[in-house]
C-alpha cells in the first residue's frame, strides 16, 4: 500500500483486518511507559493542513512522533498558500525538502488524490472536503470490534444526521460494509445523499423506528449552516426529531452502543447524558485514533520495504 | 535468526550487510544437525547453565523472541521448572518496530509482546539461531524500553557464525560453521510440522 | 490574380457530396468538377483521401480576451480553431471586462482581423453580465453582433429575459443564447448531481437546473416570438423540450459540445478539473439522448465551448478549478472517432453539425461561411483526411493553456488544409 486515500485503497476484508491487528500492537505501545518505537526513525511526515483540525492533526503527528518520525507542520495561515499558490506549488515545495509520507486535510474532495498524483512520498488522506476520511472510517471499526469483534458480521449501525456532507459517513459505510455490518442511514431527505444507488445502505427518516434495533448508533455532528441552506427548521426541531436523547437512548436496546466522530454539538445531535454515559464510546475513539494512525504511517512507510 | 525457507519476514539477511541474497538455484536439504534427542538435551544443558550461572532461578526472567524464540523460552522454563522447581517467568518479544533494515525489505510484526516486570531480573532472551546479530541487537533495544534490567543475557540454540555486530551468546546448543549461501533450519512441534530438528540448506550442486 | 487548386479530394456540403477539384481565383471558387487542371502559377494543395468541406464555425469559444491573455488570447486561439478546420469562431463576452460595450468588442474584433480564422464575438444580454439591465444590444448589434449572450452565467430573472426576448426581436437575426443553469439549483455544485457525485461527495448540479430553465424561455420565446439558442445543451431532458417546442413553431436551435457527447460524469471520479466544465458532464443516459438528439437535428449544432485555463487554475482540488476544457483544435477529431466511424452520425450530419448550421445560426452563412462549395462564394474551406489518426498532446496544442480532455487519445481524422477566403492558414497540418 502506497497512499491510504480511501477505503477502498484496502483490497478486501482481509486487508482491513490486518490493519486493525496491527493496531492492536501500536495499542499496546501506546499503554507502555515509554509510548515509542524507533521503526520509522530518519523518516519525515509533514501534515499539510488547509482546514484548521487541530485534533486530527494531532493526532497524527502524535502518531509519527511515536514512531520516531520527524514531524513537520505546514500550517495554511502562515504559508503562500493564501497568497495564491496552487496545491501543485505546495506539493513540490514540500517535495524539494524531502518528505516520505505527507498527511493531507483539505475542504475539496479528491485533494489527497491530487497531491498523490503529484508526488512520490506517501499520501494518508485526513480528511478531503466531503468525501472521505479513512483513519477515521478505521478507528471507528477498531473501537466497534473491540466491543463487538473480533468479527462484526451482523451488526447493526444506524449512522445518523448529515451524511449528505459527511465525509466520516461515506467512509465508515464502506468500512462497517466491508467488515459484514448492515446500515442504516437516518436522518432528514435533505441531509441524505441524493442518490444513493451503489451504496449498500437502507434509508430510513424516523430515528424512533430505528433506534430500537440498532447494536450501534452513529451520530453524526450537524452544522448550523445547514438552516441556511434550508435543511431543516431549526436546531430544536433537527435534536427533536433525529438528536439522541436520554429518551430515545431508554428505548434502545441495553446495549447498544453510541459513537460520534467529534467534536460535538451536545443538546443537539447527542444529549450531553448519552454522550457521557458508560455505552458511549466517544472517549475511545479518540484514544484509538493515535494508534490507528501508527498503524497506517507503518504501513505507508516501514512494512513494505522499498527503499526510497 | 536464520534464514528459513518459508516467509519468515524478521530472519537476518543471509549476506552480510545487504538486504536479501538472490539465490541462482533451488536449495536442497544439506545435512540434519540435530533430532529431537539431540534437540531436547540440548535445551536442557542450556537450561542448567542458566540456573548455574545465575546461582538459582529465581531472579531470572526467559523472554524468547518470535517465532521460534518463544516457543524454546518455555521449554526452557518447563525444563527449569522440572530440576529447579521454580516457575521462571516467560515473555513474549516481538522485535519488528526496532529493526534496522525497516524500508530495505518487508518487515510485519509477528505477535503481541506481553512481558513480565525485568526491573531488576536478569532477562535470558532466546531464540533459535544466532547468526548476524541484528536481531539481537534489536531485542535489546525493545527489551530496554520496557524497563531495567540487572543483566540481560542471550541463549541460542545455533550459533552459526557471520556475526556483523560485536554481539555473542552466553549459551549456546551448538556451534554450527555454515556458509552465508546457507540456511539453518529449526523445526519445532509447536511452530513447525514434524519432529524436533535443526537442519542445514544450501544450494544445489554447491560444495558440501 | 492568384489562383488556388484543392485537388484530388471529395467535395462534401449542403449539396451533398462528390469527387471534385475546387479551383480558387483571389479568394472566390470559381470552378468545382472533377480533374482539374492547375493554371500557371497555381499553388496546388492535395487533398488525395481527404474530405474537402466548408470551413467548421465555431458557435461558443472562450479566447479570454480581454482580461485572461495568460490563459489565452484571439491570435493563439485562432491558430487552434485554424488548426482545427475552422474559419469562423464566435468569441464569448465573459471576458474581463465583458464584452458589453461596443469599444471592448471593437477591440476584440481588431484583434481578429490580424488572426488565422474570421473572429465574431457574441455580445452580453445584461451590462456586466449582471442579469439586471440591458446590455446595449443595439449598438453591438451594429458592429456585426448576433448572438447575445450572458454565457458564464445564467440569465436567471425571468423578467429581463422577457424584455430582452422582445428588445431582440427588434433586430433582425439576433438570437439570444442561454447559459441554461439556474444559479440557485447549482450553488455550490461542482459536477452533475447524481450517483458519482453522491459518492465523491462533490457536490452536484441537477440536471433540472437546466431543464426548468430551458423550459422557461423556451416559454417566454413562445411569448414574444423571439430566437433563442440553447448553449452547451447537456440533459436528454433538455433535449426532449427543444425537439417538442421546435415542433410546435418555437424558434429554437440548440448546440452541444464534443464532450457532453462522448465524457460522462463518471470521469470525475479521478477528481482531475480538466473534467470539470458547466454545465457538466453528465450520465452515459444524457449521452445516449444527445447523440440522437444531433442524429435526428434536434441539436443543430456542435460547438465546443473551447474554455483554456491556465495551468496553475487547475492545478487545484477539483472544488476550486475553474470549469472549462480546451476543445477547438480537437473537435472535428473527436466527432470523427467517436461519432461518424461508429455510426451514430453520417459524416455529412456531423460536418452539417460543424460548418453550415452554426454558420446559419450565427448569420454567417452572409459572410462567406459553412458554404456551399460551389462557383461564387468566398473560399473557406476545411480539407481533413478522415483516415489519419493521431494522438493528442496537450502540449502540442496551439491553445496557450493544456487543459484538454482528451489528453492520450488516439483520434482518427486530422485537419491537412484550412482555407480562409482563399488562404490556407494551416497547409499539410501545420499553420501556413
Amino acid at each position: 500500500m502506497k497512499h491510504l486515500l480511501s477505503v477502498d485503497d484496502f483490497a478486501d476484508r482481509p486487508a482491513i483486518e490486518a490493519m486493525l491487528d496491527l493496531t492492536e500492537r501500536f495499542v499496546a505501545v501506546s499503554r507502555r511507559e515509554i509510548r515509542k518505537v524507533p521503526a520509522l526513525r530518519g523518516r519525515t511526515v509533514v501534515s499539510l493542513f488547509f482546514e484548521e483540525s487541530t485534533r486530527t492533526r494531532l493526532s497524527f503527528e502524535t502518531a509519527a512522533k511515536r514512531l520516531s518520525a520527524d514531524v513537520m507542520t505546514f500550517s495554511v495561515a502562515s504559508s503562500s498558500v493564501k497568497k495564491g499558490e496552487s496545491l501543485l506549488d505546495t506539493v513540490r515545495t514540500i517535495e524539494a525538502m524531502g518528505v516520505d509520507a505527507v498527511v493531507v486535510r483539505h475542504s475539496a474532495a479528491g485533494a489527497a488524490a491530487r497531491v498523490a498524483s503529484w508526488t512520490g512520498a506517501s499520501v494518508v488522506n485526513a480528511g478531503d472536503g466531503r468525501h472521505e476520511h479513512p483513519t477515521q472510517a478505521l478507528l471507528d471499526a477498531y473501537t466497534l470490534r473491540s466491543h463487538r469483534g473480533p468479527s462484526l458480521d451482523g451488526c447493526r449501525v444506524a449512522i445518523v444526521g448529515d451524511v449528505r456532507n459527511s465525509r466520516v459517513a461515506r467512509s465508515d459505510v464502506k468500512m462497517f460494509h466491508a467488515l459484514g455490518c448492515e446500515i442504516t442511514l437516518v436522518g432528514p431527505p435533505t441531509l441524505l445523499p441524493e442518490r444513493l444507488g451503489g451504496w449498500p445502505v437502507t434509508v430510513a427518516h424516523d430515528l424512533d423506528e430505528v433506534c430500537g434495533e440498532v447494536d450501534v448508533l452513529y451520530m453524526l455532528r450537524i452544522q448550523r449552516e445547514r438552516i441556511d441552506q434550508a435543511c431543516f427548521p431549526s436546531l430544536r426541531e433537527y435534536a427533536s426529531r433525529w438528536g439522541l436523547t436520554p429518551a430515545r437512548m431508554a428505548r434502545c436496546k441495553p446495549d447498544t452502543l453510541v459513537m460520534h466522530p467529534g467534536p460535538m454539538n451536545r443538546g443537539i445531535e447527542i444529549a450531553a447524558e448519552v454522550a457521557d454515559s458508560a455505552r458511549s464510546l466517544v472517549a475511545e475513539q479518540v484514544a484509538n485514533g493515535v494508534a490507528v494512525r501508527m498503524a497506517v504511517l507503518w504501513t505507508l512507510l516501514g512494512a513494505g520495504g522499498t527503499v526510497v | 535468526m536464520t534464514a528459513r525457507p518459508q516467509p519468515a519476514p524478521t530472519s537476518d539477511p543471509p549476506g552480510p550487510g545487504a538486504g536479501g541474497v538472490v539465490r541462482p538455484g533451488p536449495v536442497v536439504l544439506r545435512s540434519r544437525v540435530f533430532d529431537a534427542d539431540t534437540l531436547r538435551r540440548a535445551v536442557a544443558r542450556i537450561a542448567h547453565e542458566i540456573v548455574e550461572r545465575n546461582h538459582g532461578a529465581g531472579h531470572v526472567v526467559l523472554v524468547g523472541l518470535y517465532t521460534r524464540g518463544v516457543a524454546l523460552a518455555r521449554r526452557l522454563a518447563a525444563a527449569i521448572a522440572g530440576f529447579e522447581g521454580v516457575e521462571v517467568p516467560v515473555g513474549a518479544l516481538d522485535v519488528a518496530f526496532y529493526r534496522d533494515d525497516i524500508g530495505l525489505r518487508p518487515v510485519a510484526p509477528l505477535g503481541p509482546t506481553e512481558v513480565p516486570d525485568v526491573s531488576g531480573r536478569v532477562v535470558v532472551l532466546v531464540d533459535d539461531v544466532l547468526f548476524t546479530g541484528r536481531t539481537a541487537r534489536a531485542a535489546l533495544d525493545a527489551l530496554l524500553e520496557l524497563g531495567r534490567p540487572r543483566a540481560v543475557q542471550l541463549a541460542v540454540l545455533v550459533d552459526r557464525g557471520h556475526r556483523e555486530l560485536p554481539i555473542r551468546a552466553d549459551y549456546v546448543g551448538k556451534n554450527l560453521p555454515t556458509k552465508v549461501t546457507e540456511d539453518v533450519r529449526v523445526r519445532l512441534a509447536e511452530t513447525d510440522d514434524g519432529p524436533d530438528g535443526v537442519e542445514i540448506w544450501g544450494p544445489e550442486g554447491g560444495e558440501g | 490574380m492568384s489562383e488556388l487548386l484543392v485537388s484530388g479530394g471529395r467535395v462534401l456540403d449542403a449539396a451533398g457530396e462528390r469527387t471534385a477539384d475546387v479551383r480558387v481565383v483571389d479568394g472566390t471558387v470559381v470552378e468545382v468538377g472533377p480533374g482539374l487542371s492547375p493554371g500557371a502559377g497555381a499553388l496546388v494543395l492535395d487533398a488525395s483521401g481527404a474530405i474537402v468541406t466548408p470551413g467548421l464555425v465555431d458557435l461558443q469559444v472562450h479566447f479570454r480576451e480581454p482580461g485572461r491573455e495568460d490563459a489565452e488570447d484571439v491570435e493563439h486561439g485562432a491558430r487552434a480553431a485554424a488548426l482545427g478546420g475552422c474559419t469562423a469562431v464566435v468569441c464569448m463576452p465573459n471576458t474581463e471586462p465583458p464584452l458589453d460595450d461596443a469599444a471592448v468588442v471593437e477591440a476584440v474584433l481588431a484583434r481578429g482581423r490580424r488572426s488565422a480564422c474570421d473572429v465574431r464575438v457574441a455580445g452580453c444580454i445584461t451590462k456586466g453580465r449582471a442579469g439586471r439591465e440591458l446590455a446595449p444590444l443595439g449598438e453591438l448589434y451594429d458592429l456585426g453582433v448576433r448572438i447575445f449572450t450572458d454565457d458564464g452565467d445564467c440569465v436567471a430573472d425571468a423578467g429581463v429575459m422577457r424584455r430582452a426576448f422582445e428588445y431582440a426581436s427588434a433586430l433582425p437575426g439576433a438570437v439570444l443564447a442561454q447559459h441554461a443553469e439556474d444559479p440557485a439549483l447549482v450553488r455550490g455544485g461542482h459536477m452533475n448531481e447524481g450517483e458519482w457525485s453522491a459518492r465523491l461527495g462533490i457536490p452536484g448540479r441537477p440536471a433540472e437546473a437546466e431543464s426548468t430553465i430551458v423550459a422557461r424561455d423556451l416559454a417566454l420565446a413562445r411569448l414574444t416570438g423571439g430566437r433563442y439558442h440553447v448553449l452547451h445543451l447537456s440533459s436528454a431532458q433538455s433535449a426532449q423540450l427543444v425537439r417538442e417546442a421546435r415542433a410546435q413553431g418555437v424558434r429554437v436551435t440548440a448546440e452541444c459540445t464534443p464532450q457532453h457527447l462522448v465524457l460522462t460524469d463518471e470521469a470525475c471520479a479521478t477528481f482531475d478539473p480538466v473534467f470539470k466544465m458547466n454545465p457538466p458532464l453528465r450520465t452515459a443516459r444524457d449521452v445516449e439522448a444527445l447523440r440522437g438528439a444531433l442524429a435526428d437535428g434536434t441539436i443543430d449544432a456542435i460547438a465546443t465551448d473551447h474554455a483554456p485555463h491556465a495551468p496553475e487554475t487547475k492545478e487545484q482540488p477539483f472544488e476550486e478549478a475553474p470549469p472549462g476544457m480546451l476543445g477547438v483544435e480537437t473537435a472535428l477529431a473527436v466527432v470523427w472517432t467517436t461519432l461518424v466511424e461508429p455510426g451514430v452520425v453520417s459524416p455529412a450530419r456531423a460536418l452539417e453539425a460543424l460548418s453550415w448550421a452554426p454558420a446559419r445560426i450565427a448569420g454567417l452563412d452572409a459572410a462567406g461561411h459553412g458554404g456551399p462549395v460551389e462557383p461564387g462564394r468566398p473560399a473557406n474551406l476545411c480539407v481533413f483526411d478522415p483516415a489519419h489518426s493521431w494522438v493528442v498532446d496537450a502540449h502540442a496544442l496551439a491553445s496557450k493553456s493544456r487543459n484538454t480532455p482528451w489528453e492520450g487519445w488516439k483520434l482518427t481524422g486530422k485537419v491537412r488544409h484550412t482555407i480562409l477566403r482563399g488562404r490556407p492558414t494551416v497547409r499539410d497540418g501545420a499553420l501556413a
